[in-house]
């Protein structure tokens, strides 16, 4: 029993055009025995960036207070508001600080920085970056997720296109996992003039 | 083989731990507490590693004291749990964690509504309207999804609870014994008779 399988749970986040969406499960268990069915694991940082955190719940939650403390530090030095792109590196710095004793999560990022450009990333537990175009995918669903995204994914989708592609793929990854599933949350981050606009949207899925 | 219970309903929650004290093939006591009331309006039942349960127990219930005589203000459920957890979550890296188990909760005052938080000794919390540790947990949590009202009035959700125990009398092998229940709402906590 892997110490990521413990409590289980899997995100995935996707680019569209001049959107991008994040999606989680509500999954928290303890092994086989399913504890509660309302916990997220994708968190806000700005208006229009948003961390996802799969993984040990209690580091999820640890690594989320972190993170939370460290972007308000940044948008108090330097009185504007943390992009996705440094956002991304800020997390990867937060986990190889613990490079020998890590926390067991591996995160991924969505986001639109300032001029409304769609930028995602993923990383594993100790802080490695993957810049993927297209789509990332964690958690105790990733392999399936990977093969639901792989399929489903084009480029250029439009929000309301990339909702269902994200929720698609979320959904029927989650069925074959024992460990995610149990409800099913979806964030689509779109420009609104020059103000982020999130939409959070609750899956009706399996609740098994 | 320590069991506890957490229960919510409109405008209280329930606390039920089982009182027997075992080492290995012995009851050595079956009136233990495995309670301790933290807070005007808040209980934290505990189970896990005899010893580190009642030390982070006191070590909690003297920390929310603290607080109160500090700042003239209690912790309301919601900040109490918060605090519990990243005391748990620093104490599983340590060199000696507590393996304690948690059932954390009460009545918010200043909200006006009830709160339960099942917490581990990795440091996870989840917000639950229902709870069990232990492997008591496999028998009831499946009676408490069928039955429980969200809205119950006290006796209601104390028959959710008979239900429960029930369960465990008659399914689990090990006879548990009496249990310890307390309710927290509005006006303190209290002990009932079930």
């Amino acid at each position: 029993m892997s110490i990521m399988e413990l409590n289980g749970g899997s995100c995935v986040a996707m680019v569209g055009k001049n959107c991008v969406a994040i999606a989680c499960d509500l999954r928290l268990g303890n092994q086989a025995l399913t504890v509660a069915t309302n916990f997220s694991k994708v968190f806000p940082v700005t208006p229009s960036t948003l961390v996802g955190l799969p993984g040990l719940a209690t580091d999820t939650m640890t690594v989320w207070e972190k993170l939370r403390f460290r972007t308000n530090m940044y948008e108090m030095k330097e009185n504007r508001k943390i992009s996705p792109q440094t956002l991304a590196h800020l997390v990867s710095s937060t986990l190889y600080e613990k490079r020998f004793g890590p926390y067991f999560v591996e995160p991924v990022i969505a986001g639109l920085d300032n001029s409304g450009v769609p930028f995602i990333a993923s990383t594993d537990l100790i802080g490695c970056i993957n810049f993927a175009k297209d789509f990332v995918v964690s958690g105790t669903a990733s392999e399936k997720l990977f093969g639901m995204a792989e399929s489903l994914w084009e480029p250029d989708l439009a929000p309301e296109e990339l909702f269902e592609t994200i929720s698609q793929t979320l959904l029927n990854a989650v069925d074959r996992d024992a460990f995610s599933g149990w409800g099913a949350i979806v964030w689509v981050v779109e420009m609104d003039g020059s103000e982020g606009k999130v939409t959070k949207r609750w899956l009706r899925g399996r609740m098994d | 083989m320590e069991v506890s219970f957490g229960i919510t309903g409109k405008d209280y929650v329930i606390f039920a731990s089982d009182t027997s004290s075992v080492r290995s093939i012995v009851r050595m006591k079956s009136d233990e507490d495995k309670q301790k009331e933290i807070g005007k309006h808040l209980v934290m039942a505990y189970s896990g590693e005899p010893g580190d349960t009642v030390q982070f127990a006191e070590y909690v219930e003297r920390n929310m004291r603290l607080y109160a005589i500090r700042n003239h203000i209690a912790l309301r459920p919601s900040s109490a749990a918060s605090w519990t957890r990243a005391e748990l979550a620093k104490s599983i890296r340590s060199r000696n964690p507590y393996s304690v188990n948690l059932l954390l909760g009460g009545w918010d005052p200043t909200s006006n509504t009830p709160h339960l938080y099942w917490l581990d000794y990795l440091g996870t919390m989840a917000t639950v309207p229902f709870a069990a540790h232990g492997y008591g947990a496999y028998f009831s949590l499946s009676t408490m999804d069928r039955y429980h009202n969200p809205e119950g009035t006290l006796e209601e959700g104390l028959d959710l609870l008979r239900k429960c125990i029930n369960e465990l009398e008659t399914r689990f092998i090990v006879n548990l014994g009496k249990f310890k229940v307390r309710v927290a709402d509005k006006d303190g906590v209290r002990v009932v008779e079930l």
